[in-house]
């Protein structure tokens, strides 16, 4: 069987989307939303009915946006993180979005061709903070391969 | 182990040979290495040899000029830096397990604006040492080479903690630069440090250096 990465993050934002001090993030997402649909093992992303991005979305409240997606292996998805345009949003982060608190990110393996829902994410991020990183749910820093 | 890698590195022939084949960004041959140092071949190639037992280089086997099948002859022996690091401290120190648990802590704390601003100031004592950008980053570890009008920097000093914390040390890392030089910039690319610096082009006016 093909194994698949899922990846949900979360972040409490500074303030609402008209939020003057969102502007740079909001002004900046289309493009790396774009780099990230054409990034070497890309596989999906979340959406809201817009079809453009998932900030309208607030499963974990009403301040905290959510990024949910999938890439063909752990590699692809680091690559992206780390080492494309990308990187300068994730340096900034601390303009647009407030310390959580606990854990933010979860990584897991699922069957390729399946699409992560919202409550499964949201279980695996319950799980990575209850047990730390797992096979189940894990961090970059402790990844486990895929079974 | 680390101490008998280093001490690979005493003889000073042996040495410059480490230092060609890090400096090249990617494999090289025996004959390359003999042609750029002016020694034999077989001085080349027991030097790469004893560098690579050392654990410092990596050998890999491809044909240089390209051709494949029957008549193309051997694959020559090609060599370059491991990724492996290499460190040897007396008395014991260890600063990356400090640099780590800074980061962490920083990281929940959210207090990022204050590790940049700590790393500007960092950068902004090396602008007194009025050092040419190229000498200054060659100290500082970054290995850097020409690419067009920037310096693109091959190695990244932080590498470790890089890899586990990499928006904190690869912010810190941009500040720090951006305190010590001018026409610095955040562009990664999949190896080497994420920073470009522009090069000042001899014989050409540079406005941003104008105004």
């Amino acid at each position: 069987m093909t194994f698949h990465l899922a990846q949900l993050n979360i972040g409490r934002t500074v303030g609402p989307k008209d939020d003057p001090r969102m502007a740079g993030f909001y002004g900046d997402l289309d493009r790396i939303n774009a780099l990230a649909d054409g990034w070497p093992g890309f596989v999906w992303r979340l959406v809201d009915e817009t079809g453009a991005d998932a900030t309208s979305l607030r499963p974990f409240g009403g301040d905290v946006i959510v990024n949910l997606t999938v890439w063909e292996d752990l590699e692809s998805l680091r690559e992206f993180t780390f080492r494309s345009g990308h990187l300068d949003v994730l340096r900034r982060r601390r303009e647009w979005f407030v310390p959580l608190g606990d854990v933010y990110a979860v990584n897991w393996w699922i069957p390729a061709g399946h699409t992560p829902t919202v409550d499964e994410a949201g279980k695996r991020l319950d799980l990575l903070r209850r047990n730390g990183s797992s096979p189940e749910a894990f961090t970059f820093r402790d990844p486990f391969p895929a079974a | 182990m680390d101490a008998a890698a280093i001490a690979a590195l005493a003889e000073p022939q042996r040495r410059a040979v480490y230092e060609h084949v890090a400096a090249a960004g990617a494999p090289v041959s025996r004959n390359a290495v003999a042609d750029a140092l002016e020694i034999g071949r077989t001085l080349a190639a027991h030097h790469l040899d004893r560098l690579a037992e050392a654990g410092l280089l990596e050998v890999s086997f491809a044909r240089v000029n390209g051709r494949s099948g029957p008549g193309s002859g051997r694959p020559s022996k090609l060599y370059r830096r491991t990724a492996a690091e290499h460190g040897l401290s007396l008395p014991p120190r260890d600063y990356r397990t400090l640099a780590t648990v800074f980061a962490d802590a920083i990281e929940e704390a959210g207090v990022e604006p204050a590790l940049f601003e700590a790393a500007r100031r960092q950068g902004e004592r090396h602008r007194k040492d009025d050092l040419p950008p190229e000498e200054l980053l060659r100290r500082l570890g970054y290995e850097p080479y020409e690419d067009g009008d920037v310096w693109r920097l091959r190695n990244c000093p932080f590498d470790g903690v890089a890899r586990t914390h990499a928006a904190l040390v690869c912010g810190a890392n941009l500040a720090l630069l951006e305190g010590a030089l001018d026409g610095v910039r955040i562009d990664p690319r999949p190896v080497g440090c994420c920073v470009t610096v522009r090069r000042s082009v001899p014989g050409t006016i540079n406005n941003e250096d104008r105004f």
